[in-house]
């Protein structure tokens, strides 16, 4: 994402990007960030906490103007809640990221979700 | 670890890729400081463009694979929170986004900002792809343009990009 970042900016379009891997982040040194410490996969709040992803992408939208230094990293005022365990789980390698194995069948969620799109593209179902 | 210091993925996903014998992933390090545009106009009258890495797309779209996919879907920005999908070669990041979308996906935060003015207005098409990509020749090549030519078409003034 750095790297689009990056390039679009140089291009004239303003960018900001929202994310939760401050190291990312900081190797990619995208133009202007907020950095939200929650678990991957949550970069704009917490589930069905209404109130918080309002104050995160809140706080996103100020940094577009907040930021003036070019790299900047502004960190949310946020703590997920607990006690911080998520972050040892998050680089235990028995657990935290799970990657798949890389092919280019498509993964839907749910068979539905699988027969909506083929009815769409008006292919018959795959075996 | 100290519970304010931010987890070090990378150095975790390193790990990881080399216990299970993969090749490693290439981070993207920049050599040199960003451009940084000043704003046309202020964000509560702009038209802000969206992106997120998580690979969501509307149930009737098709899915992301995981190998390398450089597409993206245009997800209107009507569509309701409850007919988001994903599919991301990190499926374990996915597990509360399926019983809320809005943790990755905002779009009702988004729509919600809109009404009250935080933004001048938001794009009619928000746009998704999945991130997880080895080849940086191909974000470059094939990614990069689909997005350009995208937040071109929708006329945005700020994009605001939302990695996994």
């Amino acid at each position: 994402m750095c790297l689009i970042a990056r390039h679009l900016e140089a291009r004239g379009l303003p960018t900001l990007c929202l994310g939760s891997a401050h190291d990312i982040l900081a190797a990619g040194r995208p133009p202007r960030s907020v950095f939200v410490d929650y678990p991957l996969g949550h970069s704009a709040g917490r589930p069905l906490c209404r109130d918080d992803q309002r104050a995160v992408l809140g706080a996103a939208l100020r940094g577009f103007e907040a930021i003036v230094q070019p790299g900047r990293i502004l960190t949310l005022d946020r703590r997920w809640p607990g006690d911080g365990d998520w972050k040892a789980a998050a680089v235990n390698p028995g657990r935290g990221d799970t990657r798949q194995p890389r092919d280019t069948t498509p993964r839907y969620q749910t068979e539905e979700a699988r027969r909506l799109a083929e009815a769409a593209a008006g292919t018959q179902p795959l075996d | 670890m100290s519970d304010d210091s931010p987890v070090q993925y990378m150095e975790a996903i390193n790990k990881r890729y080399a216990a299970l014998g993969y090749r490693p992933y290439r981070w993207y390090e920049a050599a040199s400081p960003p451009a940084c545009q000043a704003l046309a106009r202020p964000v509560s009258e702009s038209r802000l463009g969206v992106l997120v890495t998580a690979g969501t797309y509307v149930a009737g779209q098709v899915a992301y694979f995981y190998k390398d996919d450089t597409s993206t879907r245009a997800i209107p920005k009507d569509t309701p929170a409850d007919q988001l999908r994903f599919a991301h070669i990190t499926e374990n990041y996915l597990e509360d986004a399926r019983r809320d979308p809005n943790c990755i996906f905002p779009i009702e935060a988004l729509r919600a900002a809109e009404a009250h003015g935080e933004i001048g207005e938001l794009a009619p098409e928000l746009l998704s792809c999945m991130g997880g990509i080895y080849s940086q020749r191909r974000v470059h090549d094939e990614l990069i343009p689909r997005v350009e030519a995208h937040f071109a078409s929708q006329q945005v003034d700020l994009a605001l990009l939302i990695p996994m």
